[in-house]
């Protein structure tokens, strides 16, 4: 790998070596362009990873034990959380994310879902909703389809075309075929069939079959939360970050924690501030800066890094850097089965339907997403959280609950809509402070009325499936506002109009003609709640661009 | 030979030419070398001194494992050694609790002598005894902590000093065998015969 000295100017400094992240350091790279690339997290490598449920696990289940090896760690790095602004934002841990090299997709569960193009043209179909941003992308999905196929290509997706009626056009099916269907997808599908529903094999980042030198899945089922061992998850780490490393033009640098996005007089970027592994300053020099640092950490730099210039944060004229926060909306069921399903082993998931893709005014709100079926838990989690309602708390009949459901036991989950309401936003907090000295974030999210009702219709959905499949005996998730996610979307939004967004449909921020921010910041709409897949296909696009650009010296950058 | 170790095997043996698994054939004995030296303790018949209970405290806490999971026809929380989790736990990741156990001791043993005049020690009740009194105080935060980790103790890794010789993972019929080839369970047997795809 290349390396490069701070003083030296590169032509891309890149923010997080994430899902975005890690395509952009491969494409500009690949095109002949200098990059370094500025993690914060650690360079963890195969070898690194264990089945270990105690040491990777994660803040979900406090009180559990999670050691934050992946994800981020709210005692270095706290948020605090507010329903609205007339509360008083406390300390709680509700945003998670992969914090390493590879972001998000080295221990992501790999569900890759091209949106459909209902997507990016709902506030059109479907009409103004009060109060909320709902919007129409600038760009469509025949816009994109070009890159989706890319990333299915170039990262290593498995699935079959078409094999959904409602899958949306593509110019070329998968590379991989579908993974092997567990239990959980035959009692699925035979739940669909019987209810006139459409259960198809699931899109996953993970191989099927080796590809470009890596190894097929080997079903370990340490996936989800965890780093594949046999780099047959297509997280960035696996599959493109490699490839930036051998162009000899890339440097990923980890322990490299930015806090400052520098501007010259003229308001151009300049390069980064960052403190390194011993929390020392350094500043990397670059001729244009690209923010990948995921839907909650990036509108929190820019509103860091704000100067005379830049008063109300960097790339901040509108104001709405942070708003339009997104968070993950799900709901679901859990269900016990007569014989055993042995969950635990293999992939998450490997049957999906999409039948409530699409919104319905007829259901009287506005919402729609996907069903699939799954087992979420490890041995320790399992006891402690998806046990029946009804099994006791200990003693010998909690033991014999344990013993018979351990294995017979499967959860139906749906991923649905999340509104954009200005008022749900990553904003500094004017008091706490991070372990490097840094304003903490304060994330204010309050679902809107819809979201709820639309968690709350595919909870019964999700309970119907187990009913059609047969289960002993089945439960729901309670229908909840949302107090953590995994899911980051929203907060620089996509736009034509440099009034009502932070960025141009090429990730252009509208303020400063050499910053490019490229992550699930960009969206505009949730789509259905499983964004990678659209993440990494904007960042395709947008590198396309962006090198293309760079080319014909349209970027502007600081001399 | 424990059902893990068979089916690493067949997993080695049947796919040895995929990178996969000749990446875990090189790594399994560095893997096994660990796991041998932590219970090579328990194996020379000597079991590892507490760092954190007294041996008296030790009894006490290993009397609520054994009630939280107690073995029945299969072994529970005691068999599987949660005790020495539980102490090396107390002294590492969870070592803010140990005024938590201090106290809860205590009132472990003055709800002992409240409930059964005469009686000392929670370990020397009846089973029945120690079920009613845990269940008068099922609510509190000393309970609420044993049985976390007792659960913890019983299904996680070995390395943290419970869930010896896999006992907690025979009886939940979790296989530990770190690969696996379909089919996976009864549902997919069929379909997975020749082509689960
Ligand atoms: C358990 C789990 C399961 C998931 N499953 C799915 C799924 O099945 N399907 C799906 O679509 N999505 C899934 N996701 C979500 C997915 O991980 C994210 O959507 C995705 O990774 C976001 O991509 P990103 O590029 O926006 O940011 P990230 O992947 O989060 O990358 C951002 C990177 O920037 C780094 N960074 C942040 N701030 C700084 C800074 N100041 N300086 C330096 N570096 C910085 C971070 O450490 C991180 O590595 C899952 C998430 C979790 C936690
Ligand atoms: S289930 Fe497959 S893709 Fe997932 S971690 Fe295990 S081997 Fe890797």
């Amino acid at each position: 790998m290349k390396h490069f000295t701070t003083g030296t100017q590169v032509d891309f400094v890149v923010v997080g070596a994430g899902a975005a992240g890690g395509v952009v350091a491969k494409e500009l790279s690949t095109a002949g362009f200098q990059v370094v690339v500025l993690e914060q997290g650690p360079y963890l490598r195969e070898s690194d990873f264990r089945h270990d449920e105690l040491r990777f696990r994660d803040i979900y289940d406090k009180p559990y034990l999670g050691q934050e090896i992946l994800t981020n760690n709210h005692e270095l790095q706290p948020n605090t959380f507010r329903r609205t602004d007339m509360d008083i934002a406390r300390p709680l841990p509700v945003v998670g994310y992969g914090r390493c090299v590879g972001g998000g997709t080295v221990h992501f569960t790999a569900n890759y879902w091209r949106f459909h193009e209902i997507d990016f043209i709902e506030r059109s179909r479907w009409g103004p909703i009060e109060d909320t941003g709902f919007a129409d992308w600038p760009i469509t999905y025949a816009d994109l389809e070009p890159y989706y196929t890319k990333a299915e290509w170039d990262l290593g997706v498995s699935g079959l075309a078409s094999a959904s009626p409602f899958d949306p056009p593509r110019s070329k099916p998968y590379p991989l075929p579908p993974l092997p269907v567990k239990s959980s997808g035959v009692l699925f599908e035979r739940a669909a069939r019987k209810l006139g529903w459409h259960a198809y094999p699931a899109a996953l980042a993970i191989l099927s079959q080796p590809y470009q030198g890596r190894s097929a899945c080997m079903h370990c089922g340490f996936c989800e939360w965890f780093g594949c061992e046999f780099a047959a998850k297509s997280s960035t780490l696996a599959s493109v970050i490699p490839v930036a490393e051998k162009t000899g033009r890339c440097e990923i640098r980890p322990n490299s924690y930015v806090r400052r996005i520098s501007t010259d007089k003229h308001g151009r970027a300049d390069g980064v501030i960052y403190f390194d592994g011993e929390r020392r300053e350094q500043f990397q020099k670059a001729k244009a800066v690209v923010v990948c640092a995921n839907g909650a950490e990036t509108p929190r730099l820019l509103l860091i890094s704000k100067s005379n210039l830049f008063p109300q944060g960097l790339a901040n004229s509108s104001g709405l850097v942070g708003k339009y926060l997104m968070f993950e909306a799900t709901a679901g069921a859990l269900g016990t089965f007569e014989h055993p399903l042995n969950e635990y082993k293999s992939v998450q998931v490997t049957r999906v339907i999409h039948d409530f893709y699409d919104s319905d005014p007829q259901r009287g709100f506005y919402g729609g997403g996907g069903l699939d079926a799954r087992f979420d838990y490890y041995p320790i989690g399992y006891a402690l959280y998806a046990m029946p309602p009804d099994a006791p708390r200990w003693g010998a009949d909690f033991k014999r609950a344990l013993k018979e459901n351990f294995n017979r036991t499967l959860n139906v989950f749906a991923h649905t809509t999340a509104l954009a309401l200005e008022s749900n936003s990553i904003s500094l907090d004017p008091d706490l402070k991070d372990a490097w000295g840094l304003p903490a974030m304060r994330v204010t999210y309050k679902s809107h009325p819809d979201d709820l009702q639309n968690m709350a219709f595919f909870r019964d959905r999700a309970l119907e499936l187990l009913e059609a499949a047969g289960a002993i005996k089945k439960w729901g998730f309670p229908v909840e506002d949302a107090t953590a996610s995994v899911h980051l979307m929203g907060t620089c939004r996509m736009g034509n109009d440099p009034k009502s967004s932070v960025v141009d449909q090429y990730h252009r921020a509208h303020d400063v003609p050499n910053l490019f921010i490229v992550d699930g910041s960009s969206f505009v709409t949730s789509g259905r709640n499983q964004p990678t897949c659209t993440i990494q296909a904007l960042a395709y696009r947008a590198s396309d661009h962006i090198a293309r650009m760079a080319r014909s010296g349209g970027i502007r950058s600081s001399l | 030979m424990n059902p893990g170790e068979f089916s690493r095997r067949r997993f080695l043996i049947g796919s040895l030419s995929t990178l996969g698994g000749a990446w875990l054939a090189a790594r399994w004995p560095m893997i096994a070398a660990t796991q041998e030296h932590i219970h090579g303790a328990f194996e020379s018949g000597q079991a590892p001194a507490f760092q954190f209970f007294s041996p008296e405290q030790a009894v006490e806490i290993e009397a609520m494992a054994a009630q939280i999971i107690p073995a029945d026809d299969a072994p529970g929380a005691r068999e599987a050694r949660v005790i020495y989790s539980i102490d090396r736990a107390l002294t590492t990741f969870e070592h803010d609790k140990q005024p938590l156990y201090r106290q809860g001791l205590t009132q472990l043993q003055g709800k002992t002598r409240g409930l059964f005049s005469g009686r000392d020690k929670f370990s020397e009740l009846t089973s029945e005894q120690q079920v009613q009194l845990l269940t008068a105080i099922e609510k509190s935060e000393f309970f609420e902590l044993v049985r976390l980790h007792t659960i913890v103790g019983f299904l996680s890794n070995p390395e943290y000093g419970g869930n010896h010789d896999r006992i907690g993972w025979k009886v939940i019929g979790f296989e530990d065998a770190g690969a696996y080839e379909p089919p996976f369970g009864y549902y997919d047997r069929e379909i997975n015969k020749d082509d689960g795809r």
